[in-house]
């Protein structure tokens, strides 16, 4: 048995409800959606950051998105064709869940309940209320929750030349006021101050700002939508030789674009893209163990850290150091050792299949960080106290001593390893691994040699991991026991699952969304965990297949929609000849 | 000298022991069919065979060789290839991936295209179905993949496990008709089947297995005829 992400064939039949009872039962889900997330308090954290300043926060936005939600699911559900009765649901949905808000605000006035819910204080009230006194900020929410209900709906029932423009210009002044810090530090250059003065100032967005973003996005949306197809015919017109020109020059536009965004983005975002980088670099690496071999490793922070005390112990300017050699060659080396690792790591596990193996896996990873820990092996490696000075690397004498050179390192190593990973996929060892995936007992049967495949699979996931943990060293400079938790292989399995399992293009997209985004919304670290699991079981649900799932992933995937509809073609075949005895 | 050759065969699955002196000769270019009830280990013999299973005493020889202490994978680089129980395709690849799975030791492109072209040859329906994941074939279609599949690997020696399993009558027939071609092809086949009729009918040799050992085994035609066979298997 193989670790499967795998849609649950089970049929959910549609109750015949009334549409009063569907709108009530949708306001009091989106409402019980709004009343969890002001509990835990991501309402008022998320009230502390403008979106456009001084008109609305974040918090009220996704007060908004959740009414809006509420009228969306309700028509992308409902099969009545009238519009009229549509919106009224829309309102009477978005309406109960502004009650449900109107309700908290009446328990915090009149109640006390802080020793158990620490959120319910003065901060969510001036949330809930929008400063105004309790009883008019209730009938605020409740009327407001109404109309944004009914536009929730309007947003669904309109033409999509519409609503797509309106999207894009929404996005626009969304990503910007989000992101307004990181944007202004980056137009920080005096030529195009004008600029900054139009759209920002000091504290964040500018309602003027906002409207002009919406209006030139949402106009470069519509104006697109609009010509598109005498652009494309256009193109299409073109001789063959000059629309590869076009092809090929727009693409190398893109890619230069991004490459050279980091460097004119600055160290905040090298950092942070850094990291992707590197959890890209796991990411591909689990890929072969779990999206090609099946084999579930829940211990694969091991070999990062393996990566990273390797490259310490030998380049280092410390007494724990064995020996000072340059980076370059460390890294190699690092990367040898990890795959020796990841081998020694697989000889215990061999026989475990499945859930058993991910148990196995999980205590081998624990075992690693636990003897680095360990006063047994501190006179190697330092116990908690950990390496440090671990110097830079040089090339010939540019030191790579910036967040955005490093992140350059971190790009040209992922490119290489992506093409590694890319050619194992299509190997005949990458056919053995699919094998393996789908029936050990048989692959073994038609020849293939469990025992080095399944240790080929794990050294070489390893030797990624172990790239991205030498990076990980220079990156930090210094490197301590607790760097090596669990989670980082949870991180990285959530990110391959999230991105699609066993596509390269689908695991960077994963730690964009996963790793990137929380590092760039650091101030609401603590609910990382949450959006985790919130990310994951929306996608199990909705998109079970991963962002940008691979060929044959999407092929599986279509295997039980096909099933399902030879099932259901069968069932109605069978309905039909019972009809005709009847 | 037979082509495989098992010998006083025992095989034990922690305390119990399955296999107790099987002795069982398959001849080159032969069906030998293997009958008995549930139970009896004739999976069991062949998984042995296949060095699935390690034999606790006795000896397997294929072609003059010792083939019981091989790995699997060298097992069937000897051309001795399995087809498990239950069909067991894998059944997230194409049909087209599937053959070429079967070609896994081989290295001779030219000759890997050359014998799929001989497998769609021989199963028509096959070729139909190339594209498709495999999952999505009938029963009776996974079967021919299987059995396609092992052949890929241009094997002088085939163990079919219960071919026959879960089938319909019709289809029984034909891929009981295709064993007879497989044989006729120059390929030795030990078959596996509680459909003892049918096995009988096709074959050249027949052995039949009770609790672990042989108790019985003569020419396909004198099996057909035994009384007791045809109490106990036949009704």
């Amino acid at each position: 048995m193989a670790f499967d992400v795998v849609a649950s064939a089970r049929q959910e039949r549609e109750k015949q409800v009334s549409p009063v009872q569907r709108a009530v039962i949708t306001g009091l889900i989106f409402g019980g959606f709004a009343f969890y997330f002001a509990l835990v308090g991501i309402l008022t954290n998320f009230h502390e950051r403008w979106i456009i300043f001084d008109y609305i926060s974040l918090g009220h936005a996704l007060l908004i998105v959740v009414a809006g939600s509420a009228g969306l699911y309700l028509a992308s559900k409902s099969r009545a064709n009238s519009h009229a009765g549509l919106l009224m649901q829309g309102a009477g949905a978005g309406a109960i869940t502004g009650l449900i808000m109107a309700l908290l605000v009446f328990v915090i006035v009149n109640f006390n309940l802080r020793f158990i819910f620490v959120q319910l204080k003065k901060p969510l009230l001036d949330v809930l209320t929008f400063n105004l006194d309790p009883w008019a900020g209730a009938a605020c929410l409740v009327a407001g929750g109404a109309a944004i209900g009914a536009l929730g709906v309007l947003f669904f029932i309109m033409t999509p030349s519409l609503r797509r423009p309106l999207v894009a210009g929404l996005a626009a002044v969304g990503f910007t006021g989000l992101f307004q810090e990181l944007i202004q530090l980056m137009i920080q250059n005096p030529s195009v101050m004008w600029l900054r003065q139009l759209i920002f100032n000091w504290d964040g967005l500018m309602l003027q700002g906002a409207a002009i973003l919406f209006v030139l996005f949402a106009g470069i949306y519509a104006f697109w939508g609009w010509r598109r197809e005498q652009i494309t015919a256009g193109f299409n017109r073109l001789p063959v030789s000059q629309q590869k020109t076009v092809r090929v020059s727009s693409i190398a536009l893109v890619a230069i674009i991004a490459l050279l965004f980091p460097y004119v983005a600055g160290n905040f975002i090298g950092q942070v893209l850094m990291l992707v980088g590197l959890f890209t670099l796991m990411g591909m690496g689990l890929n072969l163990e779990i999206g090609l071999a099946g084999l579930l490793d829940l211990g694969f922070v091991a070999f990062y850290a393996v990566g990273a005390y390797t490259t310490a112990l030998l380049t280092a300017h410390s007494d724990a150091a064995f020996m000072q050699l340059p980076y370059w060659l460390a890294m190699p080396i690092a990367v040898f050792f990890s795959i020796c690792v990841g081998v020694l790591f697989g000889v215990p596990v061999l026989k475990v299949r499945g859930d058993y193996l991910a148990v196995a896996t999980l205590g081998l990873g624990e075992i690693v960080r636990v003897i680095v820990l360990s006063d047994a092996a501190a006179p190697v490696l330092a116990g908690a106290q950990g390496i440090l000075s671990i110097p830079r690397p040089f090339i010939g004498s540019f030191e790579l001593d910036n967040p955005v050179a490093l992140f350059y390192l971190t790009l040209v190593c992922s490119l290489i390893a992506a093409y590694i990973a890319w050619s194992l996929e299509n190997s005949r060892l990458g056919r053995a691994w699919t094998a393996i995936r789908d029936d050990e007992d048989v692959a073994q049967a038609l020849g293939i040699n469990l025992v080095n495949v399944k240790l080929l699979a794990y050294g070489l996931g390893a030797a990624f991991a172990g790239l991205a943990g030498s990076i990980f060293a220079i990156m930090l400079g210094s490197i301590f026991p607790h760097s090596f938790q669990l989670i980082i292989s949870i991180n990285v399995l959530a990110l391959i699952i999230v991105g699609g399992m066993g596509s390269l293009p689908g695991v960077a997209l994963g730690a964009l969304a996963l790793i990137g985004l929380p590092e760039l919304l650091r101030e609401f670290g603590e609910y990382r965990f949450l959006f985790y699991g919130l990310v994951i079981v929306v996608m199990m649900r909705l998109r079970p297949e991963g962002l940008w799932p691979s060929a044959s992933r999407r092929r599986e995937m279509n295997v039980s929609e096909e099933e399902r509809a030879a099932v259901e073609a069968e069932l109605a075949a069978s309905k039909a000849a019972a009809g005709k005895d009847a | 000298m037979a082509l495989l050759e098992i010998d006083n065969l025992h095989v034990f699955y922690g305390q119990i022991h399955a296999l107790r002196g099987v002795t069982i000769n398959v001849e080159a270019d032969k069906i030998i069919t293997l009958i008995g009830a549930n139970g009896a280990g004739k999976t069991t013999t062949l998984n042995a065979v296949s060095s699935i299973l390690g034999a606790a005493e006795g000896s397997v020889t294929f072609a003059d060789e010792d083939i019981n202490d091989m790995a699997p994978h060298d097992v069937v680089a000897k051309g001795v290839v399995q087809v498990p129980e239950g069909r067991r395709i894998f059944g997230r690849l194409t049909v087209h991936e599937n053959l070429r799975m079967g070609a896994f030791l081989r290295k001779d492109k030219a000759g890997i295209n050359q014998s799929e072209e001989k497998m769609l040859e021989m199963f028509p329906v096959l070729r139909e179905r190339l594209k498709q994941v495999a999952g999505t074939l009938s029963g009776g279609e996974q079967q021919m993949l299987a059995m396609a599949r092992a052949l890929m690997s241009e094997p002088s020696m085939l163990l079919l496990d219960e071919p026959s399993m879960g089938l319909a009558p019709m289809l029984v027939q034909q891929i009981f008709k295709t064993i007879q071609d497989i044989r006729d092809q120059g390929v030795s086949v030990l078959l596996v089947e509680q459909n003892a009729f049918m096995a009988l009918q096709i074959a050249d040799y027949g052995y039949v297995m009770e609790t672990g050992v042989i108790v019985l085994e003569g020419s396909a035609k004198k099996l057909l005829n035994d009384d007791s066979v045809k109490e106990a298997y036949l009704g």
